[in-house]
């Protein structure tokens, strides 16, 4: 994948990142993505990303759990082999409830997380360019694309007075691609903690 | 956007003027210290359980099962009470981590993650009972539905215990998937501060490559909901579904319609003990006490105060029940076979009563349910208690039924059973062993979320805001920032 320049701008607090992102989006720039330590609510709004479907597949997955329950179910027990259980009804709905409903939680817990990393390309061995290594502890990193057009000198400026303690500009590629992390840089290199 | 401000009231959920760095710091330092002493020592005690189990095992699977002492009508006895046991610990895991995400319950996010560990610790462990007592264990496949050669013969799905098949099954892989999909954030943490190569690299494996990007955090929060909604009934059906075991047959003591929601307040009830007991020992261990603070333990202690009550009642229900019915074996089985102290099993449905019902009662008094080592020790109590519920109901109903001369002799275990249960603690605290060792065991990035509203040094920063009237705390935009920029992001 083509390689892309990129400014980056980190902030330490949610509350300077909020006004922030609303000030580089009214200014025209176009933000790749934030990279946050947890999930900021409203973020999402705020960085104009419409809702996930995730749920909405979930709910299919379920139902087609459901389906299948019962109708292998009732296909097993009334034509395939038909078992007199004490004189019983063939077609026992009742208590088939309990397999049914547990096939719907399997289906729609197993196919969303499936689902979930398979959009998110999130899998074992899956590498992927990181902004900066403190994303995951305790910085929000803005990261914007440039275009042709963009003066990442000037970004760099605006970002620092929208309150971003760290600027800097990265040529990176977009995407993933098959990889290990231990050839990155080693934040804590060299450090020894000895007590428990 | 929710308003930072939050009463004060409300106990402080972290302790500690923390940053979200210190979070980091605080929770990710046991895996990158070197294990301690204490480590090893709890860590050699486990394997060696765990090896004493699987000679048991290997004895079970070579000699056959008629090396326990289950004999004519006790054809259930330490064996299917230890699976009980076991399913009902892992109920209280996905019950903080579902049903109080969907309580909105704060306190949640300290002692979620390793409830949930437990969780599946415990549920491997249960499965260990039903697989090793089919005896010839090779043909444990037998109990899936699959197009085979034998007519086709399928599995009874009218069958309860085909039912437990897909219940557990089912149970473990959510649990599984939920606890997992949590802890990608966090194993990046780890990843991304790691100083060894080899750590770097197995936690990037571990961590999927994850960035923590807004759109990934946006599914990943929409995912734990709907994970959350469908462990919430899926947690009661389970234990639900291992009552209908016995519920659906015809053996006095177990043919009552009670069993649902007495099975699943006594799941909980042992859950949350066995919780505590680990809850305890990690804060001592790792020093996490400003994550799983007293406040925690004491709203755990509510809970357990609260299913174990729910347990007593169901008993004088059986009880009265037993009396009421007018049925004589019933009548039996409860005021002979169980209630009569001098009775041959007498002593274990006292012994459940006075674990289960009366010392809980302790739990009334604010003093107790903030005092670790009385929670400490009840929580051994509690789940003592709960095993005894478990034998007292297999098996006091299965030795003396309906026809006198197929009474049972008096039923104890031998060795290897004792050892295969023995085996099962080995196999599960080995497993938490390790998890609490390579394993963020607090959940790093739902701290950070809750630690602006509900960590200590924040809340006292807010406490002048006690004292603002209400119109001017309203339009003086505290916390509100937020709300208008998102608003305005909207319009």
């Amino acid at each position: 994948m083509a390689k892309k320049k990129f400014v980056v701008g980190c902030f330490n607090d949610e509350e300077v990142l909020f006004p922030a992102v609303k000030k580089v989006r009214t200014a025209g720039y176009k933000i790749h993505d934030v990279y946050t330590p947890f999930a900021v609510h409203g973020l999402d709004h705020a960085l104009g990303l419409r809702e996930t479907s995730l749920h909405t597949a979930g709910f299919i997955y379920g139902v087609t759990g459901t389906t299948t329950a019962l109708s292998c179910i009732s296909w097993i027990f009334t034509k395939d082999w038909p078992l007199n259980i004490g004189g019983k009804p063939h077609f026992a709905l009742p208590a088939w409830i309990p397999i049914t409903f547990e096939l719907t939680v399997l289906f729609a817990a197993v196919g969303m997380v499936l689902t979930f990393c398979y959009i998110s390309q999130l899998a074992p061995f899956v590498k992927k360019h990181h902004f900066h290594a403190r994303a995951t502890d305790d910085l929000f990193v803005m990261v914007i694309e440039c275009t042709d057009t963009t003066n990442a000198e000037d970004l760099k400026a605006f970002l620092a007075s929208a309150g971003a303690v760290e600027t800097d500009i990265q040529i990176a590629e977009e995407g993933w691609w098959f990889g290990r992390y231990d050839k990155d840089e080693m934040r804590f290199e060299n450090k020894q903690i000895v007590a428990a | 956007m929710h308003l930072k401000y939050e009463s004060q009231l409300r106990e402080p959920l972290v302790n500690g003027d923390k940053n979200y760095h210190q979070v980091t710091e605080d929770i990710v330092r046991p895996i990158e210290a070197k294990p301690t002493k204490l480590w090893y020592v709890g860590f050699y005690i486990a394997v060696s359980l765990l090896l004493f189990g699987v000679y048991a095992i290997y004895r079970d699977v070579t000699y056959g099962i008629g090396q326990w002492n289950l004999n004519k009508t006790v054809g259930w006895g330490w064996d299917i009470t230890n699976f009980v046991w076991w399913v009902g610990i892992g109920h209280a895991g996905t019950l903080i981590s579902a049903i109080l995400l969907l309580f909105r319950q704060g306190w949640r996010t300290g002692v979620n993650r390793a409830a949930e560990a437990m969780t599946i610790f415990a549920v491997m462990c249960a499965g260990q009972f039903p697989i090793w007592h089919m005896g010839r264990v090779w043909m444990a496949f037998f109990v899936f539905p699959y197009p085979n050669s034998r007519g086709p013969l399928w599995v009874n799905f009218n069958s309860p215990l085909l039912w437990d098949v897909f219940a557990i099954g089912t149970y473990f892989t959510v649990s599984l998937l939920f606890w997992y999909s949590g802890l990608l954030p966090d194993f990046a943490t780890v990843r991304d501060r790691a100083f060894t190569k080899l750590r770097k690299r197995l936690y990037g494996i571990a961590a999927f490559g994850w960035t923590g990007s807004t759109k990934h955090w946006q599914r990943h929060e929409s995912l734990s909901l709907v994970l959350a909604g469908l462990s919430t009934p899926l947690v009661l059906s389970v234990h639900t579904i291992v009552s209908f075991d016995f519920a659906t047959s015809v053996i006095p003591g177990w043919h009552t319609t009670i069993f649902p929601p007495y099975f699943v307040a006594g799941a909980i009830f042992s859950g949350f003990a066995m919780v505590q007991t680990l809850m305890l020992m990690i804060r001592k261990i790792f020093s996490m006490e400003d994550y799983i603070t007293v406040g925690h333990i004491e709203a755990m202690n509510k809970v357990i105060v609260l299913t174990g009550s729910i347990v007593g009642v169901a008993y004088l229900t059986e009880l009265f029940m037993g009396w009421y019915s007018q049925n004589k074996y019933e009548g039996y089985t409860f005021w002979y076979s169980r209630a009569n102290l001098f009775s041959p099993y007498g002593w274990s449905y006292w012994g459940m009563m006075a674990c289960n019902v009366l010392s809980p009662q302790i739990f009334w008094f604010r003093k107790m349910r903030r005092n670790l080592f009385v929670t400490f020790f009840m929580s051994i109590i509690v789940n003592i208690g709960m095993w005894f519920e478990r034998f007292v109901i297999i098996v006091t109903s299965l030795y003396r039924d309906y026809l006198p001369s197929s009474w049972s002799v008096y039923y104890s275990p031998t060795i290897w059973e004792i050892g295969f249960y023995t085996g099962t603690f080995g196999l599960f605290f080995t497993c938490f062993f390790l998890f609490a060792k390579y394993f963020p065991v607090i959940a790093i990035a739902e701290i950070k979320y809750v630690l602006k509203t509900t960590g200590d040094g924040y809340k006292d920063k807010m406490g002048h805001l006690e004292h603002v009237p209400v119109e001017v705390f309203t339009h003086s935009g505290h916390g509100h920032t937020i709300v208008e920029n998102d608003a305005a992001s909207h319009g």
